[in-house]
């Protein structure tokens, strides 16, 4: 642990701490970004009448919207000649959201990212290279910054020219990778086709974030580039990287509790959920100067995982982001969000993470067929065990989404493969019932 | 023992004869073939000349498909020949998951395939009984 008096702090430490530095960042929001001010106001909730960690669940939530309609600097609650950083978000999904960073900011964030690297096993005797871009998203320079508080060796190689990535790689000894998951297989891919096997690099962990990935894709990562490969989370919105990161257990991100509050709630309901419970991930910033965010809706959708962990940290887990808000369907009344599924299906031998969720309507009541693929690797000569196979995917599919489903087994590789936009659900329910 | 294909195919019309069509373009040549379904998928299972060569045939045309390892043995053409066979099984302790028949070219036996757990076991059981146990090399060639 690069800072063990936090991260392995008691758990009633943790709130104590949490709820002091909560009090602290509300009035700061409430007195100094003016949107925050007219939202707390409007639902009448003044930031002295914020007493306990559960008194949280009365304010008011922040979307990314706030940002858009705060372009640029309308929601900083430092003056500029107290920021010291801009960064900002790539826009893919709209108007260009911005955050600053006081001096403060930056300091805390280089702490937070020196945390994520030393849960790889990082440490100052390591060779960092940092191949996500740097520039006005956070990846690069988040990274870079944690690299150097650790005292780690940073080589700041960005994003692009993979050959040179891989030259680079073999050439300074990297021990330990920062990139997105997607760019550490094409270095892979790359350097075989030079002639190169990462796996006989130095090369021992790898840093991987800033787009979704799998457990399969895990497997591939540490087979090619034989290294120990964990999950970072982060957004700009909420600092960058550096919000959460796995250890080595890799069960599950610790969530930097003494910087962030994080909820999980129902995205319908917007009511906060118990640990263990799928739902929407809601960030409080509690020492960020430059931008703080209150209850800000991430869409992505996790859950928190009950109980300690072996490594000693007593940070809470978030369960690896399968999905966005965007992506959750109603079905019969039960929130369901298809990456649920695919956890199930990866837990079951026999069959493939491939799956088609059709809803339709049988009379009044929706139907759910999720089509299953068979694995390639399965048996399934004999009937009685492919019956099996689709009661047990039946059974634990029911078991994880509370609702009872119809599972058809498909031939393997039959299932449109995914690159992140495979059309998971069929739905058919606006189309009468059959 | 002798390696069968096993498909695993769902209830789709036109996919078994997509099958061996495909398996006819690659120049195999089946001896036997068995459906074995439910109402929403089925399992095909084939012996045929070059069950490796079949499989890489039935991989590349987009098939999942697996050999299994089943046992075929000559069944005497008199009444209670087959009874013969089961029962030898049976003593050995020996569960029949499946069962099904054709008959060689040349006419004079019936070739019966049993898939069992232990097909090594059953085919000593069955050798001990007198029975005739066929050697994959009389069915198709080791390719």
């Amino acid at each position: 642990m690069f800072q063990p008096d936090f991260e392995g702090m008691p758990r009633t430490d943790i709130e104590v701490l949490q709820l002091e530095r909560l009090m602290k960042t509300l009035s700061r929001v409430y007195d100094r970004v003016p949107t925050y001010r007219s939202k707390f106001d409007e639902v009448g909730v003044h930031p002295d009448a914020i007493r306990s960690l559960a008194d949280l669940a009365n304010v008011p939530f922040t979307v990314k919207d706030d940002l858009r309609a705060a372009y640029p600097y309308g929601m900083f609650a430092a003056p500029m000649r107290e920021i010291v950083r801009v960064h900002s978000s790539s826009g893919t999904t709209g108007q260009v959201t911005v955050v600053g960073y006081t001096k403060g900011d930056i300091s805390r964030w280089g702490d937070l990212m020196a945390r994520t690297l030393a849960s790889a096993g990082a440490t100052a005797d390591d060779i960092v290279q940092i191949s996500y871009g740097y520039g006005l998203f956070t990846g690069g320079l988040g990274v870079h910054y944690g690299s150097e508080r650790l005292g780690a060796a940073t080589i700041p190689i960005s994003g692009g020219n993979t050959k040179r990535q891989v030259q680079v790689m073999k050439d300074f000894g990297v021990t330990v990778l920062a990139a997105t998951p997607s760019y550490a297989l094409l270095l892979a891919e790359t350097a075989l086709e030079m002639g190169i096997d990462l796996r006989d690099l130095p090369l021992k962990a790898g840093v991987f974030g800033a787009e979704p990935w799998s457990e399969n894709m895990r497997k591939q990562l540490e087979e090619a580039l034989g290294i120990l490969a964990i999950d970072i989370y982060g957004l700009s919105e909420v600092l960058g990287p550096g919000v959460a990161a796995e250890c080595e257990c890799k069960n599950g991100l610790h969530v930097n509790e003494d910087h962030f509050i994080i909820e999980i709630i129902d995205p319908e309901t917007l009511q906060p959920l118990p640990d263990g419970e799928m739902g929407e991930v809601v960030f409080t910033t509690i020492t960020k100067e430059g931008i703080p965010v209150i209850r800000y809706r991430t869409r992505d959708i996790s859950r928190i995982i009950p109980g300690p962990c072996s490594c000693g940290r007593t940070f809470r887990r978030m369960q690896r982001v399968s999905g966005r808000t965007d992506d959750m369907l109603i079905i019969r009344g039960v929130n369901v969000f298809p990456s649920q599924i695919e956890q199930v299906l990866t837990g079951i031998p026999g069959v493939a993470p491939h799956y088609q969720v059709v809803l339709t309507k049988r009379g009044t009541l929706d139907h759910v067929a999720v089509h299953v693929e068979v694995g390639a690797d399965f048996a399934f000569d004999e009937i009685r065990e492919l019956e099996k196979l689709r009661r047990r995917v039946g059974a634990e599919i029911a078991s994880a989404l509370a609702i009872s489903i119809e599972v058809k087994l498909v031939e393997p590789k039959s299932i449109q493969r995914s690159e992140g936009k495979a059309k998971r659900v069929l739905d058919l329910r606006a189309e009468g019932s059959v | 023992m002798i390696q069968q294909i096993s498909v695993f195919l769902e209830n789709k019309s036109g996919r078994l004869a997509e099958l061996t069509r495909a398996l006819g373009n690659a120049n195999v040549n089946m001896r036997a073939l068995m459906v074995a379904d439910t109402a929403e998928f089925g399992v095909v299972r084939v012996i045929c000349d070059v069950p490796h060569r079949a499989l890489g045939v039935l991989d590349a045309a987009g098939f999942g498909a697996t050999i299994t390892d089943v046992i075929a043995v000559e069944v005497p053409d008199r009444p209670g020949g087959l009874a013969d066979v089961l029962e030898t099984l049976d003593a050995a302790g020996m569960n029949v998951e499946y069962a099904y028949c054709f008959v060689e070219p040349t006419g004079e036996a019936a070739v019966d395939i049993f898939r069992v757990d232990d097909p090594l076991a059953a085919e000593a059981a069955l050798s001990a009984a007198g029975l005739v146990v066929v050697e994959p090399g009389a069915l198709y060639s080791a390719d």
